[in-house]
């Protein structure tokens, strides 16, 4: 399995031309990888942290 | 408590601090809307960390998490939470990406046809298509057949290329304010004559 923490290249990329992707990666597929790595590359929020923060008290 | 306990949880939480933003963008993917999928994945957080005693330290914790997170859709989703809930205003906020405008497919364009799937489609293609699992780990995830799996991507695929293809998706840097002006005026008209008592 591929972890993909580390995406930065590929969100903030511009692609290279506007013409059509091969057929075997078309235009919505590399949209698809983008829209998911959009939302990974994102800071976590405030909330998530302190969530965690919070764990640690929580049934230890 | 036991030092090894305490090693083995905070191994744990590093573990699950690394897969949120996976979680995160699963869960948008899956329902739309980034305050209830962001809802979701705390749901998840919490019930991976009082269940992290039956995780198998050295698998998957995003296989792992990506199922609790689907069932805690899937129970959302029974008790219609999710339902017609995609806002496209907060879609355009969240999903304008840096080189967006000189992309040939917007991620938003992308967005909405994917919410257009049917919801079983839509995550098959999640897992596969932008989670990076195989067609094997999606069906463990899913709990069915691999071959189950297979047909959904792939329905899923040909329906998202015809839609974004065939342009049946309206691109969001054209007539977007007017159409949806038309339509809250369509609906406007709709209320005030179906609201006489």
């Amino acid at each position: 399995m591929t972890n993909k923490g580390n995406k930065t290249e590929q969100a903030g990329h511009k692609k290279q031309d506007s013409c059509k992707s091969p057929a075997d990666k078309p235009d919505w597929a590399t949209g698809l990888r983008r829209l998911y790595d959009s939302v990974v590359e994102e800071p976590l929020p405030d909330s998530f942290k302190d969530l965690l923060s919070k764990l640690d008290d929580t049934a230890r | 408590m036991s030092g090894d306990g305490s090693a083995d949880a905070d191994e744990f939480k590093r573990e699950l601090t690394a897969v949120i933003p996976h979680l995160r963008a699963f869960a948008r993917g899956l329902c739309g809307r980034p305050d209830m999928a962001d809802d979701l994945v705390q749901e998840t957080m919490l019930k991976a960390w009082r269940a992290r005693d039956r995780f198998q330290p050295g698998t998957s914790m995003r296989a792992w998490t990506f199922v609790i997170l689907r069932n805690a859709y899937l129970t959302e989703m029974r008790r219609n939470r999710f339902r017609g809930e995609y806002d496209e205003n907060v879609a355009e906020r969240i999903l304008t990406a840096p080189a967006g405008q000189e992309e040939p497919l917007h991620l938003a364009d992308m967005h909405r046809a994917l919410l257009q799937l049917p919801p079983e489609r839509r995550e098959a293609l999640l897992l596969v298509g932008a989670g990076g699992f195989s067609y094997e780990e999606a069906a463990e995830i899913c709990d069915c057949a691999v071959g189950t799996i297979k047909s959904r991507v792939g329905r899923a695929r040909a329906a998202l290329s015809s839609m974004l293809e065939e342009g049946s998706i309206p691109r969001r840097d054209s007539d977007d304010d007017e159409a949806h002006g038309a339509i809250l005026d369509e609906l406007g008209v709709i209320a005030s004559n179906g609201s006489k008592p």
